[in-house]
């Protein structure tokens, strides 16, 4: 059942031995000792999970290892710089405060990654859409669009 | 509160047992030394204080020139950490980074029941805060005897006691010589003086939401340690039902990696080596089991009519005046009902919890709100001493009340108990914290109300119908639903904390004849503590029904709720709310409704406006914009009363506009964000939070403060906004 995979996570190839059926999410936070992506769903409603996937925002609560070819993985802990400074965006999550629990802060930091890549200068509407898919239970959502502008703001003053 | 009361005495002998301690020969009552004005007049020591005054409880001095500071309440998202280490390190002159905090961990932190009912800054804080003087002063009073010198020659900085001079400097752990201070807190202590501080009243920054944003390690679900095994549940889809089917070897033959299934009457948990091998097993295993199901549930469709037929108990929460014979030619008289259904807590992590049985004695790590209660429930239900079962509260994701924590806890260390040597990390599944959390009980509300010519209330009568607010451990193992499935199970108790269904259901409005009573039914579905209790509901109720007075009155709603007001705190933050929202422009199909209340009738004044647009021919409701304005007293951290109260506006929003536990004739239907939607990023208002900060007076907690305006504040703007008028939750246009 187990399988040798390969896969790059953080910039780096990690070999993991793992039944290929596996959940990425479980590799991540069981192989290879992360904590960023969080278990939250396990259907891919929730977004706590989600990991840049070659850049894109996608849940691994449900994405099999196996089916991860060449494709790049980062998560949290990858977006902080190797010299330990934080990304324009973890930082401004910091600076806005914009978590009480924080569970959910892993896909809202994750999301609004992948979304600035895409969009340098999102309005109101295109933050919103693209954080639709996290969900937020302590209604930190207000301060979390607050640090989007603002990590735009100071990518492209 | 019945909430809070536990074994104290336990605690304390207990925790004496593990502190290495030193008492100090002299009187504590002497003049305080480096005061610069008279300290505030104390008649009793603050909050938890009380039942633990020795100022070693609450914090210990380290050798590296930090303080550790114990609370007996856990980190939920509320910013408590940051709040306590701001007290502490304000009293003693310290460095915030110098302060480090001791969460909720038995036999080390004092037992101070839950972290709930917005109590942690009013009891433990305070709590610290006096501790934290106390220590000062007899630091001071040390090193004053060491170097013979007048109190007022010395100072304290960071950490170290020093002559003003210079010439002799010690380190607070140097001066009490690797001893820590067990004398207990005695009045008066003197604090410093609030013109003085450095920390509190700041927006100081939560030092854990950098670690979070990094990835470090914060939850409970984020504990690993060496041989850790994975387990998941499995239980039914209804409540009460009984295991008649399992097949123990096809588990084992279909997910060979499963190392233990056990079984104990209806409970049902499985081991694993690896955590998807555990998912996989609970695939399987729901669906080869067989359970038999128990009483149907009522019809869901008629559950507020269903709810008010139940046998109840009543008790009249207040009786003033005479409403035996209110005038009856005079005046004007209203009546309504209004409705709210079951809610969840709906925690975006599932509960979660590591236990291990090791030596005769069982460690467990959880998100619990009340480790020392959980302890008492476990060890009733595990038939262990006290002294064998360690339990370590660890922040989870945040609950909001009473979730699944303790369940999970208690899940936990019956596999680990059967499996032992091991950690084992047991992950509750969405569908099982849907599922099984308790929830938020249905209510009822009815009012009644007379006005008189001038447009004033003269009568007021209102009834509730509520199932209980609390059905937390407490020592009790009947509460814990791995307690109810074992094979010589503990039934559930019943009637527990009955207060929290009648929390603010008196108005906070002058009425000169007045009658409320609660009704206690117990409801078909397993309900808890959440957020506020029964004030959402009531508040709701109330400040509806204060809107159709007011409109009744031909009264502006604020002009009319302002008449019925004798508090100046109270009249002061609806003035502010006039104030913010006077200019706003409102568009066509927009409303802006009013809420105001103050919490628990004693505690933070809260007072709410909402802007919305209705879409009459989709039924839609997008709010635009929330203010609220919000008195908690003296404020610790600003930024922190802030984050609460936004945060607790978005979610009473999303509590009124979309969500209701839905469930069948077998069980609940709302298993997933799919049957129970909650607020997105599209449902998000712009929100706006004006705090009316009052040093003198005393720290009320605000986490719980804008639950119920919020309600009102929305259904009475889509009134403005419509013409309809909602007496049901959640709001349904069309």
């Amino acid at each position: 059942m187990k399988a040798r995979l390969v896969i790059e996570v953080n910039r780096k190839p990690h070999t993991v031995e793992v039944d290929p059926n596996t959940p990425l999410l479980y590799v991540l936070r069981n192989n290879l000792e992360l904590n960023g992506p969080k278990y939250g769903c396990g259907l891919e409603q929730c977004g706590a999970c989600m990991v840049l996937l070659d850049g894109k925002a996608t849940p691994s609560c449900l994405l099999p290892v196996g089916t991860i070819k060449k494709q790049s993985i980062v998560t949290l802990e990858g977006l902080t710089q190797p010299n330990g400074s934080l990304s324009p965006v973890q930082r401004a999550f910091v600076e806005q405060q914009a978590a009480q629990c924080g569970y959910c802060l892993n896909g809202m930091v994750i999301s609004a990654t992948a979304l600035l890549a895409e969009n340098k200068q999102p309005d109101d509407t295109a933050i919103r859409q693209g954080m639709e898919r996290v969900l937020c239970r302590c209604g930190t959502q207000s301060r979390i669009i607050r640090a989007i502008r603002q990590a735009a703001k100071e990518a492209n003053p | 509160m019945k909430e809070t009361a536990d074994s104290l005495t336990q605690s304390r002998r207990n925790f004496l047992k593990t502190a290495g301690c030193l008492t100090i020969g002299f009187s504590f009552s002497c003049q305080p030394l480096s005061a610069s004005e008279k300290p505030p007049l104390q008649d009793s020591l603050p909050g938890s204080l009380r039942q633990q005054p020795q100022i070693n409880a609450w914090l210990e001095v380290l050798d590296d020139g930090r303080i550790r500071v114990f609370t007996g309440k856990l980190e939920l998202g509320q910013g408590i950490r940051t709040a306590i280490a701001q007290v502490a390190a304000e009293e003693l002159d310290m460095d915030l980074n110098k302060v480090e905090v001791h969460l909720a961990e038995t036999g080390r932190t004092p037992h101070e029941g839950y972290t709930a009912g917005s109590g942690s800054i009013e009891n433990s804080a305070m709590a610290v805060r006096y501790a934290a003087a106390a220590a000062r002063q007899k630091l001071l009073e040390l090193a004053a005897k060491r170097w013979n010198k007048p109190g007022n020659q010395l100072r304290i900085t960071n950490g170290k006691v020093e002559l003003k001079t210079g010439t002799e400097q010690l380190t607070f752990a140097q001066l009490l010589n690797g001893k820590q201070l067990e004398d207990t807190v005695q009045l008066p202590v003197a604090l410093k003086s609030k013109s003085d501080y450095r920390w509190v009243g700041k927006p100081i920054l939560r030092t854990d939401i950098e670690r979070m944003t990094r990835g470090e390690p914060v939850y409970v679900q984020d504990l690993r340690f060496p041989g850790m095994v994975h387990a998941r549940i499995v239980r039914p889809l209804a409540h009460g039902a009984k295991l008649r089917f399992f097949d123990v070897a096809a588990l084992k033959k279909t997910i060979p990696g499963v190392l233990k299934t056990v079984i104990n009457g209806n409970f049902v948990g499985i081991l694993a080596t690896e955590e998807y091998e555990a998912v996989q097993a609970q695939w399987f295993a729901r669906e080869q089991a067989r359970w038999e199901t128990a009483k149907p549930l009522p019809d869901e469709k008629r559950l507020a009519e269903y709810i008010k037929k139940l046998p109840a108990k009543t008790r009249t929460v207040k009786e003033s005046g005479d409403l035996k014979a209110p005038e009856q030619t005079e005046g004007i008289l209203l009546q309504a009902r209004y409705f709210k259904p079951y809610h969840m807590h709906g925690s975006i992590g599932p509960s979660c919890a590591v236990a291990l049985y090791q030596e005769n004695k069982l460690h467990i790590w959880t998100h619990s709100q009340g480790v020392y209660p959980l302890r008492e429930a476990l060890k009733k239900m595990l038939g262990l001493e006290t002294d064998a079962i360690h339990v370590v509260g660890v922040p989870g994701s945040g609950c909001y009340g009473h979730n699944g924590a303790d369940d999970v806890a208690a899940d936990a260390a019956l596999l680990a108990m059967a499996y032992p040597g091991k950690h084992v990390r047991l992950q509750w599944s969405r569908d099982d914290e849907h599922g099984w959390e308790p929830y938020g009980s249905a209510m009822q509300m009815e009012a009644e109300a007379r006005l008189d010519r001038s447009g004033k209330i003269t009568h007021w009568r209102y009834d509730l119908w509520t199932d209980s607010h609390s059905t937390r451990p407490g020592g009790e193992p009947g509460n814990l639903l791995a307690a109810r499935s074992i094979d010589k199970p503990f039934s559930a108790p019943t009637g527990g904390y009955s207060g929290g269904g009648y929390r603010n259901s008196e108005p906070y409005y002058t009425i000169p004849n007045l009658k409320v009573d609660a009704h206690f039914f117990e409801g078909p579905l397993r309900v808890s503590a959440l957020r506020s209790l029964g004030a959402y509901a009531n508040v709701f109720a109330i400040e509806s029904f204060m809107d159709e007075l007011a409109e009744k009155a031909g009264q502006d709603p604020l002009e009319f709720r302002l008449a019925h007001l004798d508090d100046e705190r109270a009249v002061a933050v609806i003035k502010k709310l006039q104030e913010l929202t006077r200019s706003e422009k409102v568009a066509a199909n927009e409303g802006i409704g009013f809420a105001f209340s103050r919490y628990k009738n004693v505690a933070t004044y809260c007072a709410v406006a909402a802007r919305v647009f209705v879409d009459i021919k989709t039924g839609t409701v997008q709010v635009r914009k929330m203010w609220s304005v919000i008195d908690a007293g003296e404020v610790i951290n600003p930024d922190g009363l802030k984050n609460q109260t936004e945060g607790g506006m978005i979610q009473s929003a999303s509590w009124t506009l979309k969500e209701q536990v839905t469930f069948g004739r077998e069980h609940v239907s709302s298993r997933d964000w799919r049957s129970y939607p909650i607020f997105r990023f599209s449902d998000i208002p712009e929100v706006e939070v004006v705090v009316i900060a009052r040093p003198t007076e005393k720290p009320l907690g605000a986490g719980e403060a804008a639950q119920g305006p919020t309600a009102a504040a929305l259904t009475n703007a889509i009134y403005r906004a419509c013409g309809k008028r909602i007496r049901d939750l959640p709001v349904r246009i069309l």
